[in-house]
This record gives structure tokens, C-alpha cells and sequence, in this order.
């Protein structure tokens, strides 16, 4: 139907030939489980996200949503279980899938000794981004920070660090958001330069996966709702069918 | 809409080896324990006995046999433990990464054997405690890499990381090995090399002794090998534990 | 947008008219210039955090200066002598920047900057050791006419380059793998020393002889040069296949 969805569509035919039941989907998660050394974070994690959907996680510290997030991120391996992306086996097509994903947490993944633009040329090289200084600087005028392109991000305050990692996740116009805690630092302004990016990102048939602590930002912002608990998922519902108060209700239930 | 009870059983854990098998291998630990013993009572036997009395060194020349077996199977450890990790990186089983901690303990004791006894096979000799001959270079090198090794996984603890940091030394090191003794030999060939002692033909006896003793060794070797697994095993599961009950 | 959005996707995904035989050559260019960027990133880094190569050059020439009064050097063992001190300070400044080009990634948090993106773990070793090799490579340039002039001895540049480049290549590749090994721990300066010198004996060995050849020529020396470039062959393939499953998490 638009461009983004038709060019996955020529590729997944080609690369996997059983994701016909698979159309529409961003996400497709099974039995996922990961430990870190001794203590199992993630016990068996079954997840769908269909394109285009924003979906909210919840769940307290420590219940594995940044563990979660890292592996479709491609940051860090399952120990079990199979996610795919857009119908890609994120193991065996590991580089496809980062090409797919943008990761925005609260560390920025920046190089402190780099300027802004030189940082954002680099990952656009590694992205293999086609024009990058264009697309670079296209962004650092969307996240309002031109007028600090050619100065190093030690100099950056905490807000204005954060702006950059999102220009750095957009830069390769992911089909995947990942959101961990992504709008730390931001101020009013920024806020809404980063709200329009993500509803350009959404009306592209974007998906976007994220985390909070709010439960209104959640509410307000998501199409679907899930709450992890214990390393499982132990709710996941449509947003639109829930109120504030019945939310609430259930975090504190599942979180006992 | 559905709303789960989050688990919070303990017994729900995922141990990637399944904990039925209480102390395995009871049958080959018992047989080739008792070969072992055996064969070391003959191997004593026969190389203080048996083998004839080297007519140049006198009796000090049989440490020999407790010095070559000693060191084959430092060199047999070394060849396991990066099999093992090779093994491990393929299939990510963690079973064969504690048989490759197994052998690089074992291995270690061994190798540390070898240099004790070349080195006072050499005192008696030749009068010196050390002689860079590329055999004793080469093996001093192949220890240093046995406690690097120790030492990294012990750093590192009983994580996957550690597993395969392990396991890339291991292929690393046993890559260098014929590469560290080829340099140490042509290193030699510019100062006359002491021998080691057994030049012309060995007499039968003595060659029947050393493979008596290699063969002995090497029971002794798997025997240590299924216990310091064992070991290993207890001590991974143990830590897993601890950590789900704190 | 969704025009400019196609454009801007990477090659791989976006290409249903490209011939099969122009995949890997693309892709090898996509790879040689991912390695570049790293390394020129790197460079930069480095360049702008003065005290790392500093601190590397002057250790290099301390330790020369120390071996002067530790050796007496009169006219005869001098020759004996330079080699085995050139090529200690060599490997004692490269253990110091082994650790460089690793610790840049892992400043903030281990390597996650560069593994989120879809860069070719091999890239990022290859940049990795290239990198090493230039900061070693910067040390031994400052070092080598130092050396010349505190030992007094005739330095035939022309030919101790390429020992000394194949013997820095051979040191930096063991080193690179490993660094990235020991930066996963705590006690990294003392592993890292630990895990790399009972690796490189053969290109110590190979370097110093072939060093001390050319200060005084003997008759039937064993190619100590070829020795040191097929360690380099052996061992740059080698650790570029292993590298991934060091850095992986």
C-alpha cells in the first residue's frame, strides 16, 4: 500500500517462505527466554506487534522490558525461543533485521569526542544511508539542534544528547522503533519536535515498541498495552478498551 | 484480555542441562579407575624393574618415564580443551564447555609435572636447572597459556562469555603451538643443542616400559577427566542455585 | 517521503534489480568503506584525547633510556644487546595501546555502540587492529631514531621497516582479539599482558633475531622475515573469524 511495506514485501518472498500468515507483522516473539549469568530475567515471553502499532510496555524494574528491548535491538542473544522482524529470523538475518530496528534508550550511543554531524556521518555509514550529509542535516534540523552540528557532545546537556540519539535512531528511517525510556531529558521543546518525528514515523506504517512509567503516556500514546511481570507476560490487551482506572487496577494486581 | 498470575515458583528454572542425571558415568568412572590403578602399579614396576639401567646417565635416566607420559598428557589436554571449546562454540552446550575446564585443570597439574621433572631429569644430566631446548621452551610457553587460560575463566566466572573467551584462546593457543616450537628450534640451531640423552636405537625394553607408561597415564588422564567434570558440573549448578535462592 | 524513504535504505534490502554478480562486490566495498569509517573514527577519537599517545610515546623512549644503565653497553655487546632492548620497549608500549582502540567502545557500555549497527563484526576487528597498528606504528617512528642515537648503532631504515611493520601487524593481531577479551574484565592490565606474550614468543623471537641480523650480518640465518609474515597471515585469519564470538553478548 505505501512504499515502505512494498520494499520488505519483494524481500521476504525471496528470503522466507513460510511468513505468508505473517503479513502485517512487526514483531513476532516466542518462548523467548534470557538470563544474564546466573539470574533468568526473561522466562518465556510470547509477543505479536503488527505494523503500523504502537505498543506500550509495562512492568516494574527490574522485569526485563530494557532486556527485552536490547534483543530485538540486536544487542544481546536470547538464550531460547525465536524472534522474527517483519519475518526475519533476527539470528539468522541478525545484520537485515538492525538495518530494520532504530533504538533510542536513555544512554544516547554517542561518541563523546565527535560533533554532532560527524557522529551522526558516521552511524549514517554504518547504516549505509544514501546521502548521508543531507539526511544528517535534514535531522539535526528536525530535533532543533543546527545550530550545534559542528560542536562535540561532551559540550551537550542531557536533553540535547537525547535529541541527537533520536536523529541517530531515524537516520536509516527504521521500520521499528524501540523506545526505552526515550524521552529522559527532553524538555517542552523537545518533546514536541520528538512527537512529531514519531507521528511521521507511525503514518509511514512505522511500529513503535515502548517502554514507561506512565501509565497516561500509555495510554494516551499506545494501541496496545502489555504488562511484564516475573520475566512473562502476564497482560496485553487493546488500549482503547481500558481506562485509566481499570489500568491502574491491573498494574497493581500484577505487580503484587 | 487475558490477566495470567505472574510465576514466582523457584522451581521453574531453566537449566539448559537437565538435572536427572544425579553422578554420572558411575560404570566408566569405576572401570577405567581400575585400569588406571593397574596400569600405574605396572608402569612402576616396570620402570624401576624392568627397564634396563641407561649405561651414559646411570639411574636418575628414569625419570624419563615418568617425564614423557607426564608431558603427553599436558600436550593431550591442551588438544581436548580446544576441542571441546571448538564443540562449544558450534553447539553452545555448556557440558562441553565444563569437560573443556576439566581438561585445562588437569592439563595444567600435568604440564606443571613435566616441567618439574625435565627440569630435574636436566639437573642430573647436564647439571643445570633449565635449558632453553625447543621442547622445554615449548612447554614452558604451553603452561603460560594453561594458567592464562585458568586465570581468564576464573576472572570472568561461569558466564557464556567466559565459555567462549575460553574457547577462542584454546584454538588460538593450539594454532601458535607448532608455530612457538618451530621458532624456538631454528632459535636453538645457532647454539649447539644439549641432547637429551637418548641417542642411537632404544633398546625394546625400553620402549615397552614407555608405552606401558603412556597408556597408563592416559586411563589416568580420562579417570581424572570424568571426575573434574563432575566437579565442574556440581560447582555450575551450585552457583545457578545460590543465586536463584538469594 | 516514502520515495526519499526508499532511497534512503540500505542496499541490501532495496535492490530487486541488481544482478547477482554485482552483490559481492558491493558488498565488499560496503565493508572495506565500514572499516575505514571506524578506523577514521577511532583516529579522531584518539587524536582529540591527548593523554593516550602521549603518555605511550614517552614510555617507549623511558624504556630505552632505562635499558641504557641497566646493560653496560661497551662497543662489543652493544650489537647483542639493542635488538632485544628496541624490541622490549616495542611490545611494552603496545601492551599499554592495545587497549585503546577497545576501551573507546566500551565507555559506554561494552561495544553497544557499534553492535547495534549492522557493520560486519569482521570490519569492526579489521578496524580495530588497523587502528592499533597506527598507534603502535606512531610510537615506534618516535622511538626508532631515539633508538639509533642513545645506542649508537648504523639503522638501515629501508630495511627494518618491514620487520618492524610485520612484527607491530603480528603483535597488534593477537592483541587486538584479546583486548577486547580482557576488556570484559576487571583485572584487564594485568590479563591482558597474561593472555598475549605467551602467544607472540615466535614473532619476538623472529623480530629481535632479524633485528640483530642486520646490525651484524651472520651467515645462514633462517628467514626469520618470512616466519613473522606467515604469523601474520595465520593469525589475522584466524582471529577475524573468532572475533564475533568474543564480542557478542
Amino acid at each position: 500500500m505505501n512504499g515502505t511495506s512494498s520494499i520488505m514485501h519483494g524481500d521476504r518472498t525471496v528470503v522466507n517462505s513460510n511468513t505468508v500468515n505473517m503479513q502485517g507483522s512487526a514483531i513476532e516473539i516466542h518462548g523467548l527466554k534470557k538470563s544474564f549469568g546466573l539470574k533468568p530475567i526473561l522466562r518465556g515471553i510470547d509477543l505479536t506487534l503488527l505494523k503500523g502499532e504502537r505498543m506500550a510496555l509495562l512492568g516494574a524494574n527490574g522485569t526485563g522490558k530494557t532486556t527485552l528491548l536490547r534483543i530485538l535491538a540486536g544487542l544481546t542473544r536470547p538464550n531460547a525461543g525465536s524472534v522474527s522482524i517483519e519475518g526475519l529470523d533476527s539470528e539468522q538475518y541478525a545484520q537485515q533485521t538492525r538495518h530494520l530496528v532504530g533504538f533510542v534508550a536513555h544512554q544516547p550511543y554517542l561518541y563523546e569526542e565527535l560533533t554532532a554531524l560527524e557522529n551522526l556521518l558516521f552511524f549514517a555509514r554504518m547504516y549505509t544511508v544514501a546521502n548521508p550529509q543531507e539526511r544528517a542535516r535534514e535531522l539535526l534540523q528536525r530535533v532543533g539542534l543546527e545550530r550545534r552540528t559542528h560542536e562535540r557532545v561532551s559540550t551537550f546537556s542531557r536533553g540535547q544528547l537525547q535529541r541527537l540519539s533520536w536523529a541517530r535512531a531515524l537516520l536509516h528511517v527504521p521500520h521499528l522503533l524501540l523506545l526505552d525510556e526515550a524521552d529522559t531529558g527532553l524538555d517542552q521543546q523537545g518533546h514536541e519536535l520528538i512527537n512529531a518525528l514519531l507521528a511521521e514515523h507511525t503514518a509511514h506504517n512505522g511500529s513503535t515498541l515502548f517502554t514507561t512509567h506512565q501509565l497516561e503516556r500509555a495510554l494516551a500514546d499506545s494501541d496496545k498495552i502489555v504488562l511484564l511481570s516475573g520475566g512473562h507476560v502476564t497482560y496485553q490487551g487493546e488500549t482503547k478498551a481500558l481506562t485509566l482506572d481499570t489500568l491502574q487496577q491491573i498494574y497493581r494486581e500484577v505487580t503484587q | 484480555m487475558a490477566l495470567t498470575k505472574p510465576d514466582t515458583s523457584v522451581r521453574q528454572q531453566d537449566t539448559p542441562v537437565s538435572t536427572k542425571r544425579s553422578a554420572g558415568f558411575p560404570l566408566a568412572s569405576l572401570l577405567l579407575g581400575g585400569l588406571a590403578l593397574g596400569g600405574m602399579l605396572i608402569t612402576i614396576w616396570m620402570a624401576f624393574l624392568y627397564a634396563p639401567t641407561d649405561a651414559v646417565e646411570g639411574p636418575p635416566q628414569r625419570i624419563f618415564y615418568l617425564h614423557v607420559p607426564v608431558a603427553w598428557v599436558g600436550m593431550l589436554s591442551f588438544i581436548i580443551l580446544t576441542i571441546c571449546g571448538v564443540v562449544y562454540l558450534w553447539q553452545r552446550d555448556e557440558r562441553w564447555d565444563w569437560a573443556a575446564r576439566a581438561s585445562a585443570e588437569i592439563g595444567a597439574v600435568f604440564l606443571s609435572l613435566a616441567l618439574i621433572t625435565g627440569s630435574i631429569w636436566g639437573k642430573t644430566t647436564w647439571g643445570t636447572w633449565w635449558t632453553w631446548d625447543p621442547q622445554l621452551t615449548t612447554t614452558l610457553i604451553l603452561w603460560f597459556m594453561f594458567i592464562a587460560y585458568l586465570m581468564l575463566r576464573s576472572y570472568m566466572g561461569r558466564t557464556a562469555a567466559s565459555a567462549r573467551s575460553g574457547a577462542v584462546l584454546a584454538i588460538i593457543g593450539v594454532i601458535d603451538v607448532p608455530i612457538i616450537y618451530e621458532s624456538a628450534v631454528w632459535w636453538r640451531t645457532l647454539h649447539p643443542p644439549k641432547e637429551i640423552g637418548v641417542a642411537g636405537a632404544l633398546p625394546s625394553e625400553v620402549v615397552l616400559t614407555l608405552m606401558v607408561a603412556l597408556v597408563s597415564f592416559t586411563l589416568l588422564y580420562s579417570f581424572l577427566m570424568i571426575q573434574v567434570y563432575q566437579l565442574q558440573r556440581a560447582q555450575t549448578l551450585a552457583e545457578r542455585l545460590r543465586a536463584l535462592v538469594e | 517521503m516514502n520515495k526519499t524513504a526508499r532511497r534512503i535504505v540500505g542496499t541490501d534490502l532495496s535492490c530487486p534489480g541488481a544482478t547477482p554478480c554485482d552483490r559481492p562486490a558491493r558488498e565488499l566495498r560496503i565493508f572495506c568503506d565500514q572499516v575505514w569509517a571506524i578506523l577514521w573514527k577511532d583516529v579522531r577519537c584518539e587524536l582529540r584525547n591527548k593523554q593516550a599517545w602521549t603518555s605511550m610515546g614517552l614510555f617507549a623512549l623511558l624504556v630505552l633510556v632505562i635499558f641504557n644503565f641497566a646493560f653496560d653497553l661497551r662497543v662489543d655487546n652493544k650489537v647483542a644487546v639493542a635488538p632485544g632492548a628496541l624490541w622490549v620497549a616495542f611490545i611494552f608500549a603496545s601492551l599499554l595501546g592495545l587497549g585503546r582502540t577497545i576501551a573507546i567502545e566500551r565507555e559506554q557500555g561494552p561495544m553497544d555502540r557499534l553492535l547495534l549497527c549492522p557493520v560486519d563484526r569482521r570490519a569492526i576487528y579489521l578496524a580495530k587492529l588497523l587502528g592499533n597498528v597506527l598507534f603502535i606504528g606512531v610510537v615506534e617512528i618516535v622511538a626508532l631514531p631515539v633508538f639509533a642515537a642513545l645506542f649508537d648503532v648504523p639503522l638501515g631504515v629501508g630495511a627494518l621497516l618491514p620487520i618492524v611493520l610485520f612484527g607491530t601487524l603480528g603483535i597488534a593481531t593477537i592483541g587486538t582479539l584479546f583486548s577486547a577479551i580482557a576488556a570484559a574484565t576487571r583485572a584487564r592490565e594485568l590479563l591482558l599482558p597474561l593472555l598475549v606474550f605467551p602467544l607472540i614468543v615466535p614473532v619476538v623471537i623472529a623480530a629481535v633475531r632479524a633485528t640483530g641480523d642486520l646490525l651484524a650480518p651472520a651467515l645462514n640465518e633462517p628467514p626469520w622475515l618470512g616466519l613473522i609474515i606467515a604469523f601474520d597471515v595465520i593469525f589475522l585469519s584466524v582471529s577475524t573469524l573468532l572475533f564475533q564470538y568474543v564480542i557478542e553478548e
